[in-house]
């Protein structure tokens, strides 16, 4: 395996197929949870920390569905493993590193449901990733998502003090400047890696 | 038979991690006291931060290590305050109850640069608007209403006039909205007290009476008739001693610019929403 496999990879999380923006998965906590900066970077990190852990889990579960002949059962078996997992992280860190369980406080138990997480396990087994590319674009695929809802919580936060026509404030305006970010980082599909 | 397996692995993977976490909430079991949720359940619940701790949680937890005093809450009532005392095991003696007050009157009274203010309403704002806000004034209440989008017990409003004005009935002084307030002339006085000075201009006699037809000019007439000392001239504008004021309302018969007045006689003015 080469380094430059697993950068292409991350590049690729980060920037031109971003959860968020490139491939529109986890928009909920994106529109939930972006209404103050620091926030929203609670939350980005918890998706990091969560990413990694279930790309790192569903790996096994997949090579023993394989060996099964289940494939068609992923879906619901990696639900199982992410909501599992939650639970048990959120019980560890609660004993062990109370002070992280702290700052990623509620952001924990509601990333059981957040379809980016689901989209990163699914899409390591579409992708064919072996272990080690798997954590890497779940990880690097957490980062992505750290960084659209932190570029688009400072958005919002000048929103606040902006003065859009009545129909359009609140949520409306929210929405066009996610598509407006969505089509800024479109300008990432061209990007070329020279090897 | 394909399904039979389909629901033994679902099965089988369901009940690991079930029984993973049933042992894993006995291992990583985490005690916490009781008292937590008994002290947490005596407190407000508004999360106004007027203790400085991040919500009425973080408040609990502080008065649980005795990091902080049962009555660190701003915002309980002297029954709740003694709740939390019996559950923590000490005495508190009561404290005298405050209200939030706004050093301010001027309104409509007040001189104004332009006719009509059309720009953000948000008093920070306001304040950068032609140099030192919409007022002649430069100390005034500019009504922007940032105080009362910090006020978690919705107490405090724009009145008639369009200068924010406390309730006081159900203010429980956390005094967010002293924080939240650009000119800094929320302060907080006792309850019981009377006689309030709303105003906070430092300008001289002749500049403050030009730029507001109830400013403070500092002429010394309360001060001087003050019975009991209270009132003392400083920097221009009066100011009120709530440890020696007496409620006698000398003062307020003595105002030449009728500012120094009776809370209970004046009435409230009907708040705009």
């Amino acid at each position: 395996m080469q380094w430059t496999t697993l950068f292409d990879i991350a590049l690729g999380a980060i920037l031109v197929n971003n959860f968020i923006l490139a491939q529109f998965l986890g928009i909920c906590p994106f529109m939930g949870v972006s209404k103050k900066m620091d926030t929203s970077i609670g939350m980005g990190f918890a998706v990091i920390f969560v990413m990694g852990l279930a790309s790192a889990l569903c790996y096994p579960v997949n090579l023993l569905l394989d060996a099964l002949g289940l494939n068609y059962m992923r879906t619901v078996a990696f639900i199982l493993v992410i909501a599992a997992l939650v639970q048990f992280v959120e019980m560890f860190l609660k004993k062990s590193i109370p002070t992280l369980y702290e700052a990623l406080g509620v952001y924990l138990p509601l990333i059981t449901t957040n379809c980016a997480v689901l989209g990163v396990v699914l899409l390591n087994v579409q992708n064919n990733y072996n272990f080690i590319e798997s954590v890497v674009y779940g990880i690097t695929g957490g980062a992505g998502f750290l960084l659209a809802i932190v570029l688009f919580s400072s958005i919002r936060e000048r929103l606040e003090f902006s003065d859009p026509p009545r129909a359009f404030q609140g949520f409306p305006i929210a929405l066009v400047t996610a598509g407006l970010m969505a089509l800024c980082f479109m300008g990432f599909s061209g990007l070329q890696i020279p090897w | 038979m394909n399904i039979f397996y389909a629901v033994l692995t679902l099965g089988v993977l369901g009940g690991v991690f079930g029984l993973m976490l049933a042992l894993a909430s006995k291992v990583f079991e985490v005690k916490t006291d009781p008292k937590l949720g008994m002290i947490l359940e005596c407190l407000p619940g508004a999360n106004c931060g007027g203790c400085g701790y991040p919500g009425c949680a973080g408040c609990a937890a502080a008065i649980l290590s005795k990091a902080a005093p049962v009555n660190a809450c701003p915002s309980c009532s002297g029954l709740q305050t003694s709740r939390i005392a019996a559950i923590m095991g000490v005495e508190v003696k009561t404290q005298e109850r405050r209200v939030a007050f706004v050093r301010c009157s001027g309104g409509e009274q007040a001189g104004h640069k332009f006719e009509r203010y059309v720009g953000i309403q948000d008093c920070v704002a306001i304040t950068k608007v032609s140099g030192n806000g919409t007022l002649d004034c430069s100390y005034g209440c500019l009504g922007g209403g940032t105080c009362v989008t910090a006020c978690k017990f919705d107490a405090i409003h724009i009145n008639a006039r369009g200068v924010a004005e406390v309730d006081r009935e159900k203010c429980t002084c956390c005094m967010q909205c002293a924080r939240a307030c650009p000119r800094k002339i929320i302060v907080s006085m006792p309850y019981a007290v009377d006689v309030v000075l709303p105003c906070a201009n430092h300008e001289k006699g002749a500049a403050a009476k030009a730029h507001c037809a109830i400013s403070c000019i500092g002429c010394r007439l309360c001060e001087k008739n003050c019975p009991s000392g209270a009132i003392t001239v400083s920097n221009n504008v009066a100011r009120i001693d709530y440890d020696k004021c007496t409620s006698c309302g000398i003062c307020v018969t003595k105002c030449p610019r009728k500012l120094i007045t009776d809370i209970h006689a004046t009435g409230k003015v009907e708040p705009v929403a």
